[in-house]
Formats: C-alpha cells, sequence, structure tokens
C-alpha cells in the first residue's frame, strides 16, 4: 500500500478558522500550528471558543469557514473526517460517562468502536484502568465514582483507542493537588512517547509546566501565542514587586521608582509594579515604603492572562 | 501507549448514506449490555402488560362477544394484534425518550461521536437496538400465546407462525425510525405525550387490533395510512391464515416506508445532532 499523502507533517494546521452557531461567532478566524510530539495549551477566559476549537479538532462540529488540518487528513470530507476521529482521543470537558454502565463496561465498549475485538478490549481496558489508578473501582457504576475519579475514568476512555493526538478539555478541573500531579506524570509519560497533547486548563501554572507552546484566546480571536516563558518576557517583565498596603488607600508610584517600573496596577489591596530590574526596584522599594510589605516574585503566565485578557468578568 | 501502524485503520462496512455498520454495532453493543443487566425490571413488565390486556379484554369481554369475531373466539381475534402493538411499543420507547435522553441529558451521544462513529451510524444502531427490543417484546407474547394454543385455545393456527418474528422486525423498524424522526423534531421531552395520545393510542385502537376497521365508516381508508393496521394485518394472516394477495401489499406497504425513512431519518439525526 502507498504512503497516503500528507498535507503537512504537523499535527494540526488551521488557517482563518472560523465557527459560528447561527450568527454568533464562536471562533474568529484563527491560526496555528501544532508540531507532533509537542504539548499544546489554549488558554483564555470562560466563553473564549478554546471547547469549540477542540470540537472541531475531534470533528464533533463542522467547521464554518476556514481550513483544518488534523495528523495529515483536511478536515470536512466523510473519510478524511472518519480517520481523523479515528487517531484523535478525546477527554471532554463534561463528564459524559455512561452512567448505566460499570467503569470497565464504559472503556470496553469504547475500545470496541476503534475496532479491538472482545478480548482485545478486555486488555487494553486493564491497561487503561491500572494507568489511571482505578483498577479497584473497575466494577463500580459511575455514579459511585467520586468527581476526581469520574476524570480520571474520562482520561482512560480517552486514550482507548491508542490515539496519536490526545485533546484534553480541562483534565484538572475539580481534582485535588495529588491526583493533579499524578496526571500531569501521566501526561508526561504519554509526550516520551511520541503522543501530541492538546490541552486547555485554566490553572496557570499547569499551562506553564505542561505546555511546549500555547496560544491565550479571547472572545474567539488568538490574542496572544509562543512558549510559555517567552510570552511572559514579551508580554509583561521578568519580575513583578508587589506593595501590600491594605485597607489604607494605594500609595502613588513615586518619581525615583518610575525608570524603574515598565507598568503598575493598582489592585484593591496591593499595587503591582512590572519591573525589569528585580534587585533594584525591590531595594527602591523597601527604602521608599519601610512601613509596607514588599515582595519580589517571578512573573507567571497568570500575570500575562490578566494582562492581555482583563481582569473584568465580561459576562 | 500503542500508537497504531499506518493503514492499520480498517474501516469496516459502510452502508448507503455513510452509515458505517461496525459502528452501528458498537451502539448496539452497548444498549443489549444494559438489558443484561436490566431485563428483570425490564422485560418482565412488557410481558405482563399484553397479557393483561389479553386475559382482560380476551376472556372478560370476550364472554359478550361470543364467536362473532369473523366466526372466532374474541381471544384469538386481538391476540395477533396485541403482539404486533408490543413491537410497536417496545421501539417506540427506545426512540423516545431513551434517545432522548441520550442526546440532551446523559449527552452519550456526545461522548460517541468523539469516537470515529458518525451521527447517522448511531442512529442506525438505535434503530437496530429498538428492532431488537420490538422483536424480544412480540417473542415474550409469542410464547404466551403458544401457551394458550397448547392448552387448547387454538390462537396460533397456521405454520406460518414461524415467520412471525420477521413480520415483528419490520414493525419494530418502523417505528423506530418514525419515533427518531420525532425525536428530531421536538425540542423537549415533554412533547413525547403528544407522540403518545395522538399518534401511538390512536393507532392502538383502530388499527383493527379490537375490531375490524370496516365497522366503522371510513376506517378502512384511514387504517391504510397507518403503518400499524399493516403490520396487524399481516400478522394475523401469518398466524391465523388464509394468507392472501393483500398480505403481499400490507408487506410491501411496510417495506416501503421502512426504505424511506430509513434514507430520511439517519441524515436528518445528523442535521439535528452535528450544528
Ligand atoms: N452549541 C452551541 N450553540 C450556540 N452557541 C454555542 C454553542 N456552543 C458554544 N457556544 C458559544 O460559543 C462560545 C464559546 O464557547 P466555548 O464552549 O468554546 O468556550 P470555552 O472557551 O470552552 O469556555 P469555558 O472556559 O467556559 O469552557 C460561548 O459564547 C458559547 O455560548
Ligand atoms: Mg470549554
Amino acid at each position: 500500500m502507498a504512503p497516503e499523502p500528507r498535507v503537512s507533517q504537523a499535527a494540526v494546521t488551521a488557517r482563518s478558522l472560523r465557527k459560528s452557531y447561527r450568527d454568533f461567532v464562536a471562533v474568529d478566524g484563527i491560526e496555528f500550528d501544532i508540531q507532533r510530539g509537542e504539548c499544546f495549551g489554549f488558554l483564555g477566559p470562560n466563553g473564549a471558543g478554546k471547547t469549540t476549537t477542540m470540537r472541531m479538532i475531534y470533528r464533533a462540529v463542522p467547521v464554518s469557514g476556514g481550513s483544518l488540518a488534523v495528523l495529515g487528513h483536511e478536515a470536512g470530507r466523510p473519510m478524511a473526517d472518519r480517520e481523523i476521529k479515528r487517531v484523535v482521543g478525546v477527554v471532554p470537558q463534561e463528564d459524559n460517562l455512561d452512567g448505566e454502565l460499570s467503569v470497565r463496561e464504559n472503556l470496553e465498549i469504547f475500545c470496541r468502536f476503534y475496532g479491538l475485538s472482545k478480548s482485545e478490549a478486555r486488555a487494553r481496558s486493564s491497561e487503561l484502568l491500572d494507568f489511571v489508578n482505578l483498577s479497584e473501582k473497575a466494577n463500580a457504576k459511575v455514579m459511585e465514582l467520586s468527581g476526581g475519579m469520574k476524570r480520571r475514568a474520562l482520561i482512560a476512555r480517552g486514550l482507548a483507542g491508542s490515539p496519536q493526538l490526545l485533546v484534553l478539555d480541562e483534565p484538572t478541573t475539580g481534582l485535588d493537588p495529588q491526583a493533579r500531579h499524578n496526571l500531569w506524570e501521566r501526561l508526561f509519560a504519554l509526550k516520551r512517547k511520541q503522543a501530541t497533547l492538546l490541552l486547555t486548563t485554566h490553572y496557570m501554572d499547569e499551562a506553564e509546566q505542561l505546555c511546549d507552546r500555547l496560544v491565550i484566546m479571547d472572545k474567539g480571536k488568538i490574542v496572544a501565542q509562543g512558549k510559555p516563558r517567552e510570552l511572559i518576557e514579551r508580554e509583561v517583565t521578568r519580575h513583578v514587586v508587589e506593595v501590600w498596603h491594605g485597607e489604607a488607600a494605594a500609595p502613588a508610584l513615586p518619581p525615583e521608582m518610575q525608570p524603574l517600573t515598565r507598568r503598575s496596577e493598582t489592585l484593591s489591596d496591593r499595587l503591582l509594579l512590572y519591573v525589569d530590574d528585580g534587585e533594584a526596584a525591590i531595594a527602591a522599594a523597601a527604602r521608599h515604603w519601610p512601613n509596607l510589605e514588599t515582595r519580589l516574585r517571578r512573573s507567571t503566565l497568570e500575570d500575562v492572562f490578566l494582562k492581555i485578557t482583563g481582569r473584568k468578568l465580561d459576562e | 501507549m500503542r500508537l497504531p501502524r499506518i493503514g492499520e485503520s480498517e474501516s469496516g462496512m459502510n452502508l448507503p448514506g455513510d452509515i458505517n455498520l461496525s459502528m452501528a454495532l458498537c451502539v448496539w453493543r452497548r444498549n443489549f449490555t444494559v438489558y443484561k443487566h436490566t431485563w428483570v425490571t425490564n422485560i418482565l413488565p412488557n410481558f405482563f402488560e399484553p397479557v393483561l390486556f389479553l386475559v382482560g379484554m380476551g376472556l372478560g369481554l370476550g364472554v359478550y362477544v361470543g364467536r362473532n369475531m369473523q366466526g372466532q373466539d374474541y381471544v384469538a381475534f386481538i391476540a395477533p394484534g396485541l403482539m404486533a402493538s408490543a413491537a410497536m411499543n417496545g421501539a417506540s420507547f427506545e426512540a423516545s425518550w431513551n434517545m432522548y435522553i441520550k442526546m440532551y441529558f446523559s449527552k452519550l451521544y456526545d461522548a460517541y461521536l468523539a469516537t470515529p462513529a458518525q451521527m447517522q451510524d448511531i442512529a442506525f444502531g438505535e434503530l437496530l437496538w429498538g428492532t431488537t427490543r420490538a422483536l424480544i417484546y412480540g417473542a415474550g407474547f409469542l410464547v404466551v400465546l403458544l401457551g394458550f394454543t397448547l392448552a387448547e385455545r387454538p390462537i396460533l393456527t397456521s405454520w406460518w407462525t414461524l415467520l412471525v418474528p420477521l413480520a415483528l422486525a419490520l414493525i419494530g423498524a418502523i417505528f423506530s425510525l418514525m419515533g427518531q424522526w420525532y425525536t428530531t423534531l421536538i425540542n423537549t421531552i415533554d412533547l413525547y405525550s403528544y407522540y403518545w395520545t395522538l399518534f401511538l393510542t390512536p393507532m392502538f385502537l383502530f388499527s383493527g387490533i379490537f375490531f375490524p376497521v370496516s365497522d366503522i365508516p371510513g376506517g378502512t381508508t384511514v387504517a391504510w395510512f397507518t403503518p400499524l393496521f399493516h403490520g396487524v394485518e399481516l400478522v394475523r394472516g401469518l398466524c391465523q391464515g388464509p394468507l392472501e394477495l393483500r398480505h403481499l401489499g400490507h408487506t410491501g406497504y411496510m417495506l416501503a416506508v421502512c426504505a424511506l425513512l430509513l434514507w430520511a431519518v439517519p441524515r436528518r439525526m445528523r442535521k439535528r445532532m452535528v450544528k
């Protein structure tokens, strides 16, 4: 059999990708390339269009405009869509495990959708239960599981078809810290095996840890993209000085500190100074506000996120 | 994680309308698994209901009717029709409430749509399952009728009875498809009450199960348009004879309706769920 033609070596390529529901535009002309073997993140406030983008990638909703190629298949034609669906695994944001079946049966039924025989499905399900530490709950009904266990079952189910690309839509929401770190370990293990991971999360520390590259979406558009550290250095500064003033009125920025500070932000209980030279800035701040608590920290992705998407709740 | 080799992906068989049979069978298998867990609570009530009708109406009302039903016992007259309606009910339950729940409440179809399955495969799998369930209901009833017959109340008097399961499957398929069609039209689960009270119940009463449709003015004309009438006539013909040319007509009608719906309903389902 001749090797099938590849549209590109990228795992996912999107150009001017659009999705509208009637006259509401949920995804508004986004472009990105996800390389094979990388962990790629989608961040953004509620309603930004992350889930909609994921659903287009795993071919559960049609594309309204632009082009999308997944693992070498141009999305949209029926046969190509089936091929894509076969090699993409999905961990959805919403729990949609089958409540009438046990955990093991859930996995076995799913394995069958990927063409596994009865005995293969059984073996694969045991493997997967082991992988997410749920072997003890194999015969429990879904409703007997805790929230975190359900998420783990969903992750196991997403791996049923041995996917080349795994889409994880907020996989760690609702997990306790142990389970979260546990899952990170599992994701690293998958990455070592060359799986491509596509992740959305609202935890910035998670994105910083796991993602090789990421995009930030807002109102259906991509508003920033890059490697986490690059993004931080480009969008904000290397360091932040926090000046805690508590109940008192926010202090004004003294002239001597202005050259050190690229941008400042006033919150209800503290002043944030985005600075390049952390050492100099914290010394100056301590000198100027001897009675206030001053702190120096590294900038995080959260600072980037809040700068770009704003601090207010839109909806 | 085992990565599939290129070219390994076997696509299974695709029927016309881009329906993948192996995906459909996965949906069927899921329903069968659930059914195996719950058959005690599931089968038994559905077994009792038509039997109660048979005993209550057949033996009770039968005393007054005597042997005036085309020369038959009243029990024998209504039994084949009740069997057809049992198949209708079995399929209709699956295609209405059960399917609506999987579409919008448990989001099970969203889960399936993340696998290689497409919505038309899922609809077709549900149709296969609805037909199976119609067969289970009908077959249970058939066993009861066999009991009556052996106890010297002749109900099954023709060897053509052996073909009754085929007729039940056809009834199951039609009502699965009609139920699914209605399911694509509605926006709230409460609207099934209309489907039942304005469609299925009148059909149950006026399709020749309890009295010949020709007994009421215009009855025959109206009945000709309802699928249950053809099902009742076919099952009665197979159980009790004599089989005539018109039974071919009944079969042909049902096959034609089935084919038409089979062409239309899976794609409607897809339009409804994949937007
Ligand atoms: N089926 C639908 N019909 C109409 N509008 C929809 C549909 N699905 C999503 N939307 C709208 O599209 C927008 C993007 O939704 P989406 O679920 O992609 O957001 P998200 O970025 O995943 O948000 P969250 O972080 O809350 O999960 C929202 O405004 C949502 O209301
Ligand atoms: Mg989402």
